[in-house]
């Protein structure tokens, strides 16, 4: 941007927050997918924060609080750079959640830095998105933060010897850096690193090779839907289970698709931070809040990512109104019950302290659906990849 | 040599499953010559009915596959009548552009009806397992997809070489005013033509499924690769199809064995190397 378009944009925006102080209506801006392949987020997301409202209210103290949706469609940092801005000037918001996508709140870094609007991410998981703006609050995950736990569970089953294979893309990468690093420190070794191209539709030369080898474990971290189900059959159909090669991965059985996968899912190890089938009431409460929706999303880590998300902003607007760093300085350090668990919200990396669980497929012998059944807690912690 | 059988099976066995999602358009595309990008979507009507009546609605696996390419060229045959009959004698590049409309509305359709998650299809139980050759397995529905891609290949080239119907295929894709002058109702040729090649896309759409799964978006994700198949293989010739859908898998297959950081790279680059130097496919008419 050039330096007059700056200024010109910051006299504005600062015009903006203060006139917005008075108001007694505080705007959320929400930028997210609600068109095209990825829209199951943006459902997931109004139907999150539906559910929130629906318990607490639409109000804190004096103000209402009012929800302002904008359509991000898939990957598309311009789009959602001008839908900030748009939401900013316009709307009037004084602050802004959504983000799946890392481009996309990548994009908006220096609009929210230039007006001091604390903006909430409910799913982009790269760790340095963070680094771009204090106004950044992370409730979802980041990749290294579960892809480091399994590792360590790993190393504790006794496992010595991993070949890694990631889909060739940053979030792919960045998971075969956090499991290798978190391995390889535990005294573990990365026999190969294999790098598959995002459009890879037949595992079975990969996995093939990696039976070849003969290694204790796979880790995988391929995106969801197609690539997952394609990978999961094929380690199943390849007999690596029958030799012994255990399958580590995090989200690659998330509920939206789990079922889809069938009983070739049943077994898979994963380290992740929400599991629908969480054993607590207010994670009860939650899915049964989420059902009476009508025609209710399948309730995963972006729901649970974006309830918390709205909590922390009805904390915020509490303590805070409208004034963006005071708002931020009162989110550092808070300590609030989950759905997922306890969480803090980590004052340097300003992602969620949280705990990581270690989960197995298997079959819930009273519905009859496949869910992610966890066994134990292998961690509690915050960004690992903050200071990579 | 475990290598290299290995290249060898696993590259047949994809191969052949490029080929059933393709065939179906080597029939629109290739003999009738319309440029057909729909075809994927006809592929996900049928995995979605199979999704429909096989794992929402529980029938057998035979029942269901009946009645999903039922259902496919159901929908199939008054699309030929309603869009496609004005379709054929469009340019190419309005070609492109109204059938690249109708897999959108195809896509907004299904996403409506069954949502954007996963279509799981459910196999039968034989076919869920694996089947050990001796050196290694191999799951039984890739050996189900090996033989089902043979039989395609010799009943249409039975059809359309040798039988009555093959002749006033050709004569009707060859030349359409004379065909008709001969008393030839090419309407009619051309509308049992464009069933057969939706029902093929739905067939190869949910015999695939264990591979290229079904959902909402299917026809745009996997439109690259049926296009690959068919436009190596040469517009026109099953044969073709089959032959180029056969060294794709086994082209394919070979580089990630050997060189999985560049597989991708290798691949289009042969790809791009072949059509340099035969634009017309490998066995395509000039």
């Amino acid at each position: 941007m050039k330096l007059k378009n700056a200024v010109a944009l910051g006299v504005t925006l600062s015009a903006v927050v203060t006139g917005a102080a008075f108001a007694d209506t505080i705007r959320v801006g929400v930028i997210a997918p609600f068109s095209g392949p990825f829209a199951l987020y943006g459902t997931q997301y109004e139907q999150a924060i539906a559910a929130y409202q629906a318990k607490h209210g639409t109000s804190v103290g004096e103000h209402e609080i009012e929800f302002i949706f904008r359509d991000s469609g898939g990957i598309n940092p311009d789009l959602s750079r001008s839908l900030a801005q748009e939401l900013l000037i316009r709307d009037q918001v004084d602050y802004l959640a959504g983000f799946t996508f890392t481009p996309n709140a990548l994009a908006v870094a220096p609009l929210i830095t230039q007006s001091e609007t604390p903006t909430v991410i409910f799913n982009a998981a790269t760790s340095s998105i963070n680094r771009d703006s204090e106004f950044f609050l992370r409730t979802s995950f980041t990749l290294w933060q579960v892809s480091a736990p399994i590792a360590d569970w790993a190393y504790d089953q006794g496992i010595r010897t991993v070949i890694t294979t990631v889909a060739d893309y940053g979030p792919g990468i960045d998971a075969e850096n956090g499991f290798t690093a978190a391995f390889e420190a535990r005294g573990g070794e990365v026999i190969d690193a294999v790098r598959m191209p995002l459009s890879t539709t037949d595992f079975t030369p990969f996995l093939q090779s990696v039976r070849a080898a003969e290694p204790d474990a796979v880790f995988v971290f391929v995106p969801g839907g197609p690539t997952t189900f394609a990978y999961t059959r094929t380690y199943n159909e390849n007999g690596l289970r029958e030799a012994g090669i255990e399958f580590l991965g995090t989200a690659e059985t998330e509920e939206s698709n789990l079922q889809a996968l069938g009983d070739a899912a049943i077994g898979l190890n994963t380290a992740y931070h929400y599991s629908a089938a969480h054993d607590s009431d207010m994670n009860r409460e939650f899915l049964a809040a989420i059902a009476e929706m009508d025609d209710p999303a399948a309730v995963n880590w972006a729901s649970v990512g974006a309830y918390d998300g709205v909590h922390l902003i009805y904390e915020m607007i509490e303590a805070a109104g409208s004034d963006g760093p005071a708002a931020v300085e009162h989110a550092l350090g808070l300590e609030w019950e989950s759905p997922r668990g306890p969480l803090v919200m980590d004052p340097e990396s300003r992602t969620v302290i949280q705990n990581v669980y270690h989960r197995v497929v298997q079959r819930n012998e009273e519905t009859g659906l496949l869910e992610n059944f966890e066994t134990g807690i292998i961690a509690t912690v915050g960004d690992l990849g903050w200071d990579q | 040599m475990g290598l290299f059988l290995n290249i060898v099976v696993d590259g047949v066995a994809y191969g052949m499953i490029l080929f059933m999602i393709a065939v179906g358009l080597s029939v629109t595309m290739g003999l009738m010559r319309v440029v057909n990008l729909a075809h994927g979507g006809f592929a996900m009507i049928g995995g979605a009915l199979a999704h429909v009546f096989g794992t929402q609605m529980g029938l057998g696996f035979g029942l269901t596959l009946l009645l999903a390419l039922a259902g496919t060229i159901a929908i199939a045959l008054p699309l030929e009548r309603v869009i496609y009959r004005r379709v054929y004698g469009f340019g190419e590049l309005q070609q492109v552009l109204a059938t690249i409309g109708l897999t959108f509305l195809m896509i907004a359709t299904v996403n409506w009806w069954l949502g954007s998650t996963l279509l799981a299809v459910a196999m039968p139980e034989i076919l869920n397992q694996s089947v050990d050759l001796g050196f290694r397995t191999l799951p039984a529905h890739r050996i189900a997809v090996i033989g089902l891609g043979l039989s395609v290949t010799l009943g249409l080239w039975i059809l359309i070489d040798r039988t009555r119907f093959g002749v006033r295929l050709r004569a009707a894709v060859d030349n359409r005013a004379i065909a008709s002058a001969h008393g030839i109702n090419t309407d009619r040729i051309y509308m049992i033509t464009f069933g057969l090649g939706a029902g093929l896309a739905a067939l190869g759409g949910i015999m695939g499924a264990e591979l290229l799964p079904i959902d909402a978006y299917y026809p745009l994700r996997y439109m690259v690769l049926f296009l690959i198949v068919v436009a190596v293989g040469g517009m026109g010739s099953i044969l073709g199809s089959f032959l180029a859908a056969i060294g794709l898998g086994l082209l394919e297959t070979a580089t990630r064995y050997l060189v999985p950081d560049l597989s991708t790279i290798t691949f289009f680059a042969l790809v791009i190397a072949l059509l340099a130097m035969r634009p017309q496919g490998l066995l395509g008419r000039e």
